[in-house]
């Protein structure tokens, strides 16, 4: 059969049905994210200018959340939200890379070491509503009070799996030669994995740490229930805390003006947030590649 | 009349003088899980001198080499029978620290492997775990182990640029200068030179030549000329057994088994 014959007709329209379905599919998607930053980006801003001098309106950074009808800003739900973020990713790092890494270099394919993957990958798909749950009975029902270092805890607990799972995976691309070149020159295992193999796929983890920090700054579900809100501007993580996930789910819901604009510029804060995170973890990781 | 040839032996091993041994495998078997890797395999490793493994692929040399620095014990399911005694030291038993034991015994693999992290601190690496050096001796210890590597000239301008971006053969000898900058007794090559260009492995068996004056050098390789330019003794391996070892000059010009006759002279292999 010759190889420079036209395929027959019913074969090129097979082809040139499946690509239109593959373009439309693909317009589809992307529309829909151009709808939704779209209308971000233009209901958002307006939480950005001041209405009355037209320029930035900095209350959004220097003042608190507001009673209906007076000024105010985002202020206390920016910090809470920094702060919890902030304690989550110091604990979901450490369990995470250690996790990660034991996985990798220690458990490997193990019995033990395939349950302890399988249950890690279970709770990294838990919905975040259940995570929240399970903080409210352990941390906050027994404390009786709500408190940022709960919210903390709750979004520890989703950053940790997603640190762990890419740590492993990061850790496990690097060469046993490499390895094994360490452990030649008399180096002990341990000393092996932190001085060797960690710094060889630091720009990894730290990827799979961004990511994890770039999926609990939005995480709304896990806080209703630890962190709950707090009015005031308070730096005190044991009690209630403010953080803009929940500031917008309150606000956007309300009757009044002035909260669904500071709904929306939270939003696009988060948003922007999100996207800078993603973008900066998408440069290290080829950097990485590349070296 | 009985004009009957003697048959070659199917084996024939050197014993070298005991006092010459640094290295002396006995009765070795290994085993990757349920498949035997190596039968039975006695051999001695003169002190300071280079012995060259030679044999097809797959025979077994690269096995024989990860045993003398128990390289294998990384993995569970590897496992060795046998003695290898260093200084008469047996390396196999457990209560032998096997870090220690790969400080003495060194090996620069197949494809070089630097660090992630300069030149300077590739070299320092291994020195830092057993030893604590002024920052005046270590320099001087980075600079004497570049040397020996035939590599110093080449980056003593830039040592704080990273080891990944030499070229592969600047990366090998980076790889044996931090090898010998531990200072081991015994240094394992195993084909060192196989994924490097002419010039390199040039440069990089002049450097193994420098080396045997200090060094118990044990290189597996799969060209014939190196292990016959380099070598005082030479073992040819074949199936996991240990088929011939002699003086590299006997072995080349009159092996006595004929398997070893018919490696060497191309015959197969």
């Amino acid at each position: 059969m010759s190889t420079t014959a036209t395929p027959r007709l019913s074969r090129r329209l097979a082809q040139g049905a499946f690509l239109v379905f593959c373009w439309v599919a693909t317009v589809v998607a992307l529309v829909a994210l151009a709808a939704i930053l779209w209308s971000l980006l233009s209901q958002g801003l307006s939480g950005f200018i001041d209405p009355d001098s037209g320029g930035l309106d900095l209350d959004l950074f220097t003042k608190s959340t507001p009673a209906p009808g007076s000024e105010g800003g985002l202020l206390n739900a920016i910090l809470g939200s920094l702060m919890m973020c902030a304690v989550a990713m110091v604990g979901a790092v450490v369990i995470g890379f250690l996790a990660g890494t034991w996985l990798s270099e220690y458990a490997r394919d193990s019995l033990y070491g395939k349950v302890i993957r399988f249950l890690n990958d279970v709770l990294l798909s838990a919905p975040s509503i259940l995570v929240g749950l399970f903080i409210y009975e352990i941390l906050v029902f027994p404390f009786k009070g709500f408190s940022g270092l709960a919210g903390a805890a709750a979004l520890g607990l989703i950053a940790a799996p997603v640190i762990t799972r890419t740590t492993e995976d990061v850790l496990r691309l690097q060469p046993k030669a490499l390895r094994e070149a360490s452990v030649a020159l008399g180096a002990p295992v341990w000393r092996t994995i932190f001085a060797v193999i960690w710094k060889s796929a630091r720009a990894g983890m730290l990827t799979g740490a961004l990511l994890a920090f770039a999926r609990i700054s939005g995480e709304t579900a896990p806080l209703l229930f630890t962190a709950l809100n707090n009015q005031f501007l308070s730096l005190d993580l044991t009690k209630p805390t403010a953080n803009l996930p929940v500031v917008i789910f309150n606000f956007a819901l309300s009757a009044y003006d002035d909260w669904r604009r500071l709904a929306w510029a939270g939003a696009l804060l988060i948003a922007a947030t999100v996207l800078s995170v993603t973008v900066i973890a998408r440069i290290l990781a080829r950097e990485k590649t590349r070296s | 009349m009985n004009t009957q040839i003697e048959a070659p032996p199917e084996t024939a091993v050197l014993q070298l003088p005991p006092e010459t041994v640094k290295l002396t495998v006995q009765n070795l078997d290994f085993y990757y899980g349920s498949k035997q890797a190596l039968f039975d395999v006695t051999v001695s490793f003169a002190e300071k001198a280079v012995t060259a493994l030679i044999g097809p692929s797959g025979c077994g040399k690269s096995t024989l080499l990860r045993v003398l620095n128990r390289m294998y014990s990384l993995y569970p399911g590897q496992k060795a029978a046998g003695q290898v005694l260093l200084d008469g030291e047996d390396v196999l038993s457990s209560r032998v620290d096997v870090a220690t034991l790969r400080a003495r015994v060194g090996m620069v693999f197949q494809k070089p492997t630097p660090f992630p992290m300069s030149i300077y601190e590739n070299v320092a690496y291994g020195v830092r775990l057993y030893e604590r050096l002024s920052r005046a001796d270590m320099d001087a210890r980075v600079e004497d182990s570049l040397r020996r590597a035939a590599l110093w000239e080449e980056v003593k301008d830039k040592l704080k640029e990273s080891g990944l971006s030499l070229s592969g053969g600047q990366q090998q000898r980076l790889c044996v200068a931090r090898g010998i900058a531990v200072r081991p007794e015994v240094l394992l090559l195993d084909e060192p030179a196989s994924a490097l260009d002419p010039i390199s492995t040039a440069k990089l068996e002049e450097t193994i030549a420098e080396l045997k004056r200090d060094y118990t050098i044990v290189i597996v390789t799969h060209n014939m000329g190196q292990a016959a330019r380099l070598s005082d003794h030479t073992g040819f391996m074949y199936l996991g057994k240990l088929v011939e070892f002699g003086e590299t000059e006997q072995v080349f010009t009159n092996p006595v088994t004929a398997r070893c006759r018919d490696y060497i002279t191309g015959r197969f292999g």
